[in-house]
């Protein structure tokens, strides 16, 4: 594997290093900067909008789609260089361009993809995600969202969960049942859907982050036109798993991602009776194992990378990286509030450090359920990279109204 | 292709059966495969051309380590061919490496690394060894491999310093004793020397050797805990789909696919650390000593959680000589103990921290 740069990866590092140094600052948010959900989601915009300009906004999209046609090497080293800023890169964008583009571009008609593609790499048009429902989360393909043919439109009706940056957001991508009377997986389809369509009633989540920027979204006789189904009536499952599979590549490091050396260093700093809690052998040992496992994640993702860059696809292999990932977050970042002893759990008020540990502490347990459950992670690993057998299903082949 | 080439001839002549018959047998060691070795050029892979080997880099050493680790191999390698002679090129004078590593190279001496004195292992306090006026007293225990080495360096003082000396084990002046070893496939000895000729190796001051050879051996044991863990986890996956149970596969179950897909993850986390350090070894010196922690830490804790899992699914098949795991159960221990425990890899991974320094203070977060 390749651990440095071919010499194309270097000179597109150092153009992007340039034009980040250049663009970057004006749109990265400054420590402690307290901005609304609105204004969150503008700045977004607006970063998006000069990434399209500069020609890094969808550096995988095809060239027809609007996009910079480049490698997923490319990606990732735009990735690595633009981390260096605090930039907004949540799911008000994230969405859009790594779901919504994709989906469309797959399976979408030439209109669509002419109608959505050019907005959403400007940052014109914002996308949030209503797949999860409250009896369908890792079981998605049991949506109970209904989408009934009526005329030139579907009456859609049913409640959707976990659906992030809904209240800020233009557009969603929906997946809703079409037809009942055959087996769950084939009896889904797929539809893009304006935000702003009577029947939709967004109400955020009090989430134990004390954030709310997921939501549910209630959809009540939803009328949405055929021309805004994407892909033919019952492949949505199809669809689905284009954006899922989208979703855990860009999972694993993408937030909270803020280091062991950190911790080491804070550690270092952290009096302990003569000196600090970094001369404790049992700190030392727990903080090395994190580091061990921090760069086995960072190689692997490397020979992951040089995997792709050779034409393989590491299917199952990706859910690795996101599995270990989540959970070392919630170990580390725990750790972390122990070496600080009570002070790690009631910091004074200019101590960002520790509250950023608090945030990973929390967000820890959403990462380990969101885009795949540590569960669903390792059946998939079990099942695809180990050959092992499927589960037993008790829902195989039977009709969904039958269930 | 090097690799294909090791496994095949491990899985040819050295498989479990062979393994059960150099146990049952009580062999120092499987003689016959490190013949083999030695004619397809394995033993001098690491030492460089000049010297009769083949000067390979560390991540094709450690391609050879992996398949030894697989095959749970009864040889030598990692005493006399990882640290006797990483030793010898490290510190030895020019004299010494054109003595001796053309001869370990091609495989007509055995050499073994002597540092531990028992439990408190190999610090300045712990050593009592004394080279003075040139013959070596004072005894060296547990060392791997010293009933078939015939040199060994060793780790002593003169006076106040430590130093590695060079001393053949042929005379009678040495006294070797097999010890009750836990891992049945490498024996280690006590080793009793009674003013035996010791040449004082000089070409580094013997603190300096040790740390930058335990480093390089850190790597290629991380590699060749990653062989093991990987075989654990194919001897499992293999049981587990075999074998029937409440009329399915023992495989479909959720506690054992689960099991088996964290340490699948665990193997390939603990692989990748062991290539970066592979690659740092050679390319990066600043990075070795961090990296080869890294590896070291997570190759060695993956192979024990996959060791001790892999007789947990075969359940009580798992518990008998006629299967496999307990090769690996008891290898595993080795690897855990030599070089130094998790404490020693712990301290060394914080103290050289790229871009940090604990002594300098101040860091900003």
């Amino acid at each position: 594997m390749d651990f440095e740069d071919s010499p194309q990866e270097a000179a597109f590092r150092m153009e992007v290093r340039a034009w980040l140094e250049e663009n970057a600052p004006a749109f990265a948010f400054a420590p402690g900067e307290k901005l609304t959900d609105h204004e969150i989601v503008q700045r977004g915009c607006a970063w998006q909008k000069r990434m399209a300009e500069g020609g890094y906004a969808g550096i995988l999209l095809p060239r027809h789609l609007g996009g910079r046609g480049g490698s997923i090497v490319e990606a990732v080293v735009f990735g690595e260089e633009a981390a260096q800023f605090d930039l907004p890169r949540g799911a008000y964008l994230n969405i859009g361009m790594g779901m919504a583009l994709p989906v469309i571009g797959k399976h979408g008609t030439p209109e669509q993809i002419e109608r959505f593609t050019g907005p959403t790499l400007r940052g014109e048009l914002t996308w949030c995600q209503l797949f999860s429902e409250p009896a369908a989360g890792s079981d998605l393909a049991a949506v109970r969202t209904s989408a009934v043919r009526d005329g030139d439109d579907y009456i859609v009706n049913g409640q959707k969960v976990w659906s992030s940056w809904a209240h800020e957001t233009d557009w969603g991508i929906l997946i809703a049942r079409t037809d009942p009377t055959v087996p769950k997986h084939k009896g889904l389809s797929f539809f893009v859907v304006d935000m702003k369509t009577p029947g939709i009633e967004v109400r955020p989540i009090r989430q134990i982050s004390g954030a709310s920027d997921f939501n549910e979204t209630f959809l009540t006789d939803v009328r949405i036109p055929q021309s805004s189904r994407i892909g033919a009536e019952g492949d949505g499952w199809a669809c689905a798993m284009t954006v899922l599979m989208g979703e855990r590549l860009n999972q694993g490091g993408s937030r909270g991602d803020r280091g062991i050396a950190r911790l080491i260093r804070l550690a270092a700093k952290t009096p302990r009776g003569e000196g600090t809690a970094l001369d404790s052998s049992a700190v030392r040992l727990a903080l090395a194992e994190a580091y061990a496992e921090e760069q086995g994640e960072r190689w692997f993702q490397a020979r992951l990378r040089t995997m792709v860059s050779r034409g393989d696809n590491p299917g199952a292999l990706a859910s690795m990286v996101k599995l270990a990932f989540a959970n070392r977050l919630q170990r580390t970042s725990g750790l972390a509030m122990e070496v600080l002893g009570m002070a790690g759990v009631a910091p004074m008020d200019d101590d960002a450090v520790t509250q950023d540990i608090h945030e990973d502490y929390i967000w820890s347990t959403a990462l380990r359920i969101a885009g795949g459950a540590d569960e669903v992670l390792r059946n998939q690993i079990a099942e695809r990279v180990l050959g092992m057998p499927g589960d037993m299903r008790a829902d195989k082949g039977v009709p969904f109204n039958k269930l | 292709m090097l690799a294909d080439q090791a496994r095949g001839l491990l899985a040819d002549r050295a498989g479990p059966d062979r393994l059960r018959a150099l146990i049952d047998s009580g062999a120092d060691w499987d003689e016959e495969l490190w013949q083999e070795l030695g004619n397809l050029g394995f033993l001098g892979a690491a030492i460089p051309e000049e010297f009769g080997g083949m000067g390979l880099s560390a991540l094709h050493l450690g391609v050879i380590c992996e398949e030894l680790g697989r095959a749970n191999a009864a040889v030598p390698f990692f005493s006399s061919s990882v640290l006797a002679a990483g030793a010898i090129a490290l510190a030895g004078t020019a004299a010494q490496k054109a003595k001796w590593l053309p001869m370990l190279a091609a495989g007509g001496s055995v050499a073994t690394f002597a540092y531990c004195e028992g439990p408190a292992g190999w610090s300045d306090r712990a050593v009592a060894c004394r080279a003075d006026g040139g013959a070596l007293m004072g005894s060296k225990y547990p060392v791997a491999d010293a009933g078939v080495a015939s040199l060994a360096v060793v780790l002593a003082k003169q006076e106040q310093s430590l130093s590695l000396y060079l001393v053949e084990l042929s005379g009678p002046r040495v006294t070797r004793r097999r010890l009750p070893g836990f891992d049945q496939l490498r024996p280690h000895y006590s080793l009793t020397f009674d003013g035996v000729d010791a040449e004082p190796m000089k070409a580094l001051p013997a603190t300096a050797a040790m740390e930058r050879l335990f480093d390089l051996a850190a790597v290629q044991a991380a590699f060749e805990g990653v062989g093991g863990a990987d075989a654990c986890l194919a001897m499992a996956l293999r049981y587990a789909t075999d074998r029937q149970i409440f009329g399915r596969p023992l495989a479909s179950f959720q506690a054992i696919k689960h099991r088996l897909a964290d340490i699948a993850k665990d193997i390939e986390l603990a692989r990748s650390n062991a290539y970066y350090a592979g690659w740092a070894a050679d390319n990066s010196e600043g990075e070795l000593p961090a990296s080869a922690a890294s590896a070291r830490l997570l190759a060695i804790g993956t192979f024990e959680r996959a060791a001790r899992e892999n007789i947990q699914v075969h359940g009580g098949i798992g518990y008998t000589f006629e299967a496999d795991c307990h090769f690996y159960y008891r290898r595993e221990r080795t690897l855990a103990t030599n070089l130094g425990t998790r404490e020693y890899w712990a301290d060394r991974l914080i103290a050289h921290l790229p871009g940090f320094d604990i002594a300098a203070g101040e860091h900003g977060l």
